[in-house]
């Protein structure tokens, strides 16, 4: 009882200690608060305190000591543990009953833990995270692929027997990733297609060739803007979605219990999700295409004085539908990368919520960066192809 | 051993750490509370327990400041906690440590890192000094010191609870608030747990306010129960309370598993 309500009694007597030296015996007197508000002064002064190579007993009064908690009992410890490694003899008196008993818990505990692990230089450091980050890469791609593989034969498998899809599931996640995200993405492509509008035709008013905008606009729009800029907004708000859902599920075991009941997490889960995207992906990047085209043709309409009508003319004449394929072909590819990467980091999620959050991040970074991937794969084909 | 059987005016003010007077908690139109009087004492062991809803977590966070009540006065250490929300309330901060369900340690951080928290926010301690002391605290809360540089998603939960226990008693406080500390642990972990607050409680002179379902708990370590019914609290030893005819009370302890907690607790008192 009594050194917690002498502390509280007596807040403020700052801890400190006199040093009495006779020939070979040193007298520690202590007194005031040995509490945490002053263990930080005791704590310098006792570490530098100096004790003669003669002196071979050293006691330790804490009859003047008014109050005492862990931090003060760790520091009397400590001061005597390291007194006696030096072959010193120590005794501890006039402490009251109970700063007895904390000073003898704190002894009796282990405190000597293992030395600290030596930190390798800096350099070292790096090199080898990088290492460990490029072999975490390529097992983690070596998977996804794996990943890739039985998503494949399992939409095989339910293209080959479609009653295995579950439609309710479908038709919440066409609503989810398609109906709810076409204000976005008729917001985002209208300004896209202002904007590009805009910056193509001030270079080329320079030539007197305003009219090319139309040129510029649909091909751009049509063959990579319109999907990528699709793909990248689904990215972040579907792709990011699977994820969280899929891990918040794990995390309360529900894929556990899903397949203690015979029911495999990639049919409930996964199927639905890349089958919603598939579908719906395509359609928003109809959508956009369109918004953005209808964004340009109103820029220019104002500010370059081509009338919608003139813009239809020269956009029929200009851009061949081609154009229009080369984007729409993308948009499944994309939506099925998207869905898969989302699900899979999804799944990956271990016990805690702290990784869902972590995954959610990856798996917005890893699907965009492999769309952009995509997208470069594909013109490179459709320049081979001569498309 | 006998109380009195209403707590509420057995003791002068400096004996009290806690003291609620006419507490109302309301959340809409659903009273939870009302008009609940309560001392808890210093250096006693009080177990709050309470069917679901009847509000002993939301008891909790409002003595601790973090919901407000709908009206009443609740005083920790003769300070006024609504009264003092805000800037004024680091002093109480200092002295209570809060032990949450889960642990609530900072994911981020490994155990020892936890620990320091308060210590780097309420002291100007040398970081050496910090990390003795951390250690020290691991080392209290019964954990091994490899535990100290792990991180709270590599622990059990029984050793997350201990690292809980231990951050909650980083600042030494005088009152320790524990939110269902043995929900979640098997039986031999519990007593564990148990004897810790125990021992913890004896050493530190601790103030405990726990709020339990474990009956096993109330009997090993509670000197007095707190009992919420129909918005109000009753607060008495064990024995007495079981003397009582309340419907709810009567189940809880006369219930299977409260004869057996009250037959365990005898026969450890016997042995011991």
């Amino acid at each position: 009882m009594t050194h917690r309500n002498l502390a509280a009694a007596n807040g403020n007597s700052p801890g400190d200690f006199d040093a009495e030296l006779t020939d070979e015996s040193l007298v520690l007197h202590l007194a005031g608060d040995w509490t945490i508000d002053h263990a930080g002064a005791l704590d310098a002064r006792l570490r530098g305190l100096s004790v003669p190579s003669a002196v071979r007993r050293v006691s330790l009064d804490l009859g003047e000591v008014e109050a005492l908690d862990t931090a003060g009992a760790w520091l009397v410890h400590r001061t005597r543990r390291e007194l006696e490694a030096r072959g010193i003899e120590v005794e501890l008196h006039g402490a009251a009953g109970a700063q007895r008993t904390l000073i003898e818990a704190v002894a009796s505990l282990p405190s000597e833990g293992e030395p600290e692990p030596k930190r390798a230089s800096p350099l070292i450091d790096l090199v080898a995270r990088t290492g460990e980050a490029t072999i975490d890469l390529a097992r983690e791609s070596v998977r996804l692929v794996g990943f890739f593989g039985m998503l494949a034969m399992k939409t095989a498998r339910v293209l080959l027997q479609p009653r295995r899809l579950r439609l309710i599931s479908l038709a919440y996640h066409i609503e989810a990733t398609g109906v709810s995200a076409v204000p976005i993405v008729g917001l985002l492509s209208f300004l896209i297609g202002v904007v590009l509008a805009y910056q193509g035709a001030d270079q080329l008013r320079q030539f007197g060739a305003e009219i090319f905008v139309v040129d510029l606009l649909g091909i751009s729009v049509l063959r990579e803007l319109g999907v990528l800029m699709t793909a990248i907004i689904v990215a972040g708000r579907s792709g990011s979605a699977f994820t969280a859902q899929i891990g918040t599920m794990k995390v309360n075991q529900e894929v556990d219990a899903m397949q203690t009941l015979g029911l495999d997490p990639v049919d409930v889960l996964v199927l639905p999700r890349a089958f919603a995207l598939m579908i719906t992906l395509p359609l928003l990047v109809f959508f956009a295409d369109l918004v953005a085209l209808f964004g340009g043709a109103t820029m220019s309409n104002f500010v370059l004085d081509i009338s919608y009508g003139q813009f239809m003319r020269q956009f029929q004449s200009a851009v061949d539908v081609g154009h229009f394929w080369v984007g729409m072909v993308k948009a499944p590819v994309f939506a099925f990368t998207i869905a898969m990467v989302g699900c899979y980091e999804g799944l990956k999620v271990g016990g805690s919520a702290e990784s869902v959050g972590r995954l959610t991040t990856a798996s917005v970074v890893r699907s965009i960066f492999l769309v952009i991937v995509l997208d470069a794969v594909f013109s490179v084909l459709f320049a081979v192809l001569g498309i | 051993m006998v109380d009195d059987l209403k707590g509420a005016h057995a003791s002068d003010g400096n004996d009290v750490a806690i003291r609620i007077r006419g507490l109302r908690t309301q959340f809409g139109r659903q009273v939870i509370h009302d008009g609940l009087d309560l001392d808890v004492r210093r250096g006693e062991v009080l177990g709050v327990v309470g069917g679901s809803g009847t509000g002993k977590s939301v008891l909790l966070k409002e003595i601790i400041g973090l919901v407000r009540p709908a009206a009443g006065t609740i005083e920790v250490f003769g300070e006024n906690v609504a009264a003092t929300a805000g800037e004024g309330q680091n002093g109480l901060q200092r002295r209570w440590g809060v032990l949450f369900q889960d642990g609530a340690l900072f994911s981020s951080m490994t155990v020892a890192e936890n620990i320091a928290v308060p210590l780097h926010e309420h002291s100007d301690l040398p970081p050496a000094l910090i990390a003795e002391i951390a250690r020290i605290k691991v080392a209290m809360a019964g954990l091994p010191l490899s535990a100290a540089d792990k991180y709270p998603s590599e622990l059990s939960g029984g050793m997350r609870k201990r690292a809980g226990l231990a951050r909650a008693l980083a600042l030494d406080p005088d009152l320790i608030f524990l939110d269902e500390p043995t929900a979640g642990l098997d039986p031999i972990g519990a007593a564990a747990f148990d004897d810790l607050i125990r021992n913890l409680q004896r050493s530190l002179d601790l103030t405990v306010f726990m709020v339990t379902h474990d009956l096993d708990s109330l009997a090993a370590v509670c000197d007095r129960i707190a009992v919420l019914v129909d918005r109000h609290i009753i607060v008495d030893t064990m024995e007495n309370l079981m003397k009582l005819d309340h419907p709810w009370i009567r189940d809880y302890f006369h219930g299977p598993r409260g004869r057996a907690a009250l037959k365990t607790s005898e026969r450890i008192e016997a042995a011991g």
